[in-house]
């Protein structure tokens, strides 16, 4: 049980005009799943390698339970980090890999060999203890690398895009191990992903890294309901976007007038809407006349593109509803109050 | 893979293979011979006379063989090791690292081999009767390093390039040592590479004439100037006795690493990228 605080954690590479990570200021809670997400080269990388001091940060600070670790060596950090591609070491078998945190350590051979066969259960790998490396399959290769890495229970678990060099299928199935075990074990765990379907799914909370810069921190439901600006919007997927003027109760823009839900801010802004949140039929507010522009069965939904004056707006109705909607159509939609929400007018 | 039974080109590789051994081989067996010779005149295919006075000779403390062939094991053994000490940390900065000037470092390490021996040891030979390094074995030893350093350094940079130090990274973070990682992870990855270097370090120092003749001043009589003398008296079968001890060490060190010479085996070397 761990909690990893960052503070003002900046890395400029030698020669590049601008840091890969700007001040980084994160607090991480004690044994909880959090996810670095980004593009790649946005820094996320950069981060973990810092925390498992394998990278010198240029300025700021990482503390484990409010004491710095800065000045630790990699090895005395009860950091273990795992890397993207499993980097199992190919001159040893899967059991000599997973024992070798115990073997630096030098614990008795007899204890290592029941440690693990123990964390080789626990990835479900029980009989492939005597194979080499390059025997296994890239999901047994990543599931050994874990157990390599959980063996030595560490304080914090850093994994390096664990999912993204796996099929479809072994995507889910490491994803859900992921989950179990760290929930099992309680490991303060930071993952790196720039899969925001991925992050959403395994992770607590998420921080969003855009450009070395962190934009929003937050459990995952809000990337979708409550983006901080236009970018975090648009990295989740969020389309709609509608400049405006917002006097706290009321937002004036090309929509007309709409009801806003308490508690936005005020002044100029963006409004945005997920596209599941439109409604077809009338309300008592929020209700517009909208031309269908496009419309797009997807199987599971239909997709619709609204226009509404100027502006066009996307929707996802599930199919049934969408029945009897043609290109052309004039319909009346609804935007419910609560599922509003308003960020910067800038970037 | 196709074995090599189904391989249609064989019988041009059994050809080529008996070739070369023919080649390598057949100017050794008259060495042989001469060593076991009393007299051995012009036309005569084998020797009119057979005798063991040779090797009595060579293997006795009057020859000096035996001394000189601890001298130059010495300074073979002791310039290999020097030249795997610093062309393991070399051969990693040019295998793993990019920075200014590499090229140029390059060609520097490349120097001595393209430049001939001579004009270096001429050079270099008022530097060390200044550091009063001539006439003395250590003197020798740090002369051989210059033509085998680069011989190590081009196959460790070679083996480096190969690897990958995230798996370095990967050991410390599980929580070894440096020495650790460097004695777990990455020695066994570069093994190949220190291997076939240092062999290649030893056979070139085993076979220094001018710059031992040079740096030595006639006081450390390495092998192959002890033969050369010799040969030079005309005293063929002792040169025949001589020569076949030279040549012993090459050839066992040859079987002993011939797997990491050839085949799958050096390619392994530095685990590969992935």
């Amino acid at each position: 049980m761990t909690r990893v605080v960052l503070a003002d954690l900046t890395k400029t590479y030698p020669g590049a005009p601008t840091p890969a990570l700007d001040r980084l200021t994160l607090d991480i809670a004690s044994g909880k799943l959090t996810a670095l997400l980004g593009p790649s080269g946005c820094g996320k990388t950069t981060t973990m390698k810092m925390i498992a001091g394998l990278l010198e940060p240029t300025s700021g600070d990482i503390a484990f339970d409010g004491r710095s670790i800065l000045r630790d060596p990699p090895e005395d950090r009860g950091v273990v980090m795992v890397f993207q591609n499993a980097l199992l070491f190919p001159t040893m078998t899967v059991a000599d890999n997973v024992g070798f945190g115990l073997r630096m350590r030098k614990v008795p051979r007899d204890r290592i060999a029941a440690r693990v066969a123990q964390m080789l259960a626990l990835v479900r790998l029980p009989d492939l203890g005597s194979r080499r490396p390059s025997e296994l399959s890239g999901g047994q290769q990543q599931r050994v690398a874990l157990a390599r890495a959980l063996i030595v229970q560490p304080r914090v678990l850093l994994l390096d895009e664990p999912l993204s060099n796996l099929d479809a299928h072994l995507r889910i199935e490491m994803r859900d191990l992921i989950r179990t075990i760290q929930k099992d074990l309680d490991i303060t765990t930071i993952f790196v992903t720039h899969d925001q379907e991925e992050a959403v799914v395994l992770a607590d909370r998420v921080a969003l890294i855009l450009n070395g810069r962190l934009r929003q921190y937050d459990v995952p439901d809000a990337f979708y309901r409550r983006p901080a600006d236009a970018q975090v919007a648009a990295f989740f997927g969020g389309c709609n976007l509608v400049a405006g003027v917002s006097d706290g109760g009321i937002f004036d823009g090309p929509l007309g007038r709409l009801t806003l839900p308490p508690g936005l801010r005020t002044g100029a802004g963006l409004l945005t809407f997920r596209p599941e949140a439109v409604r077809i039929g009338p309300a008592a507010v929020n209700a517009l006349q909208a031309v269908v522009a496009e419309r797009l069965f997807l199987g599971t939904q239909t997709r619709l593109r609204l226009h509404i004056g100027t502006q066009t707006v996307e929707a996802v109705l599930p199919p049934d509803q969408a029945d009897g909607i043609q290109t052309g159509d004039t319909i009346t939609i609804t935007l419910p109050p609560a599922s509003l929400w308003m960020m910067h007018a800038t970037r | 893979m196709t074995r090599p039974s189904s391989n249609p080109g064989r019988p041009l590789l059994v050809l080529s293979g008996a070739l070369l051994i023919v080649w390598l081989i057949l100017p050794l067996v008259p060495l042989l011979i001469w060593s076991f010779a009393r007299g051995w005149r012009f036309p005569d295919l084998l020797p009119q006379e057979w005798s063991l006075q040779a090797w009595e000779f060579a293997l006795s403390a009057r020859s000096g063989v035996l001394e000189s062939l601890g001298v130059t094991v010495l300074i073979a053994a002791t310039a290999t090791v020097l030249a795997i000490a610093v062309g393991v940390p070399a051969g990693r900065a040019l295998g793993l690292y990019r920075f200014r000037g590499k090229g140029l470092v390059e060609l520097i390490i490349l120097a001595p081999i393209i430049v001939p021996g001579i004009a270096v040891a001429l050079g270099l030979h008022g530097v060390f009767i200044h550091l009063g390094l001539t006439n003395t074995v250590a003197g020798v030893v740090l002369v051989h390093l210059i033509p085998t350093l680069p011989y190590m350094t081009l196959v460790m940079a070679g083996i480096f390039a190969n690897f990958d130090p995230a798996f370095e990274q990967q050991a410390r973070s599980l929580g070894a040592s440096r020495l650790q990682t460097f004695r777990h992870v990455t020695l066994p990855a570069i093994m190949p590479g220190i291997i076939v270097g240092g062999l290649f370090a030893f056979l070139v120092s085993w076979s220094q004439y001018v710059l031992t003749l040079l740096i030595g001043g006639g006081r450390v009589i390495t092998l192959p100037l002890l033969l050369f003398n010799y040969a030079a008296s005309g005293r063929n079968d002792l040169t025949g006795a001589i020569g076949i001890i030279y040549i012993l060490p090459g050839i066992v060190i040859l079987v002993f690493t011939a797997r990491h010479l050839t085949g799958s085996n050096a390619a392994i070397g530095g685990f590969g990228r992935i």
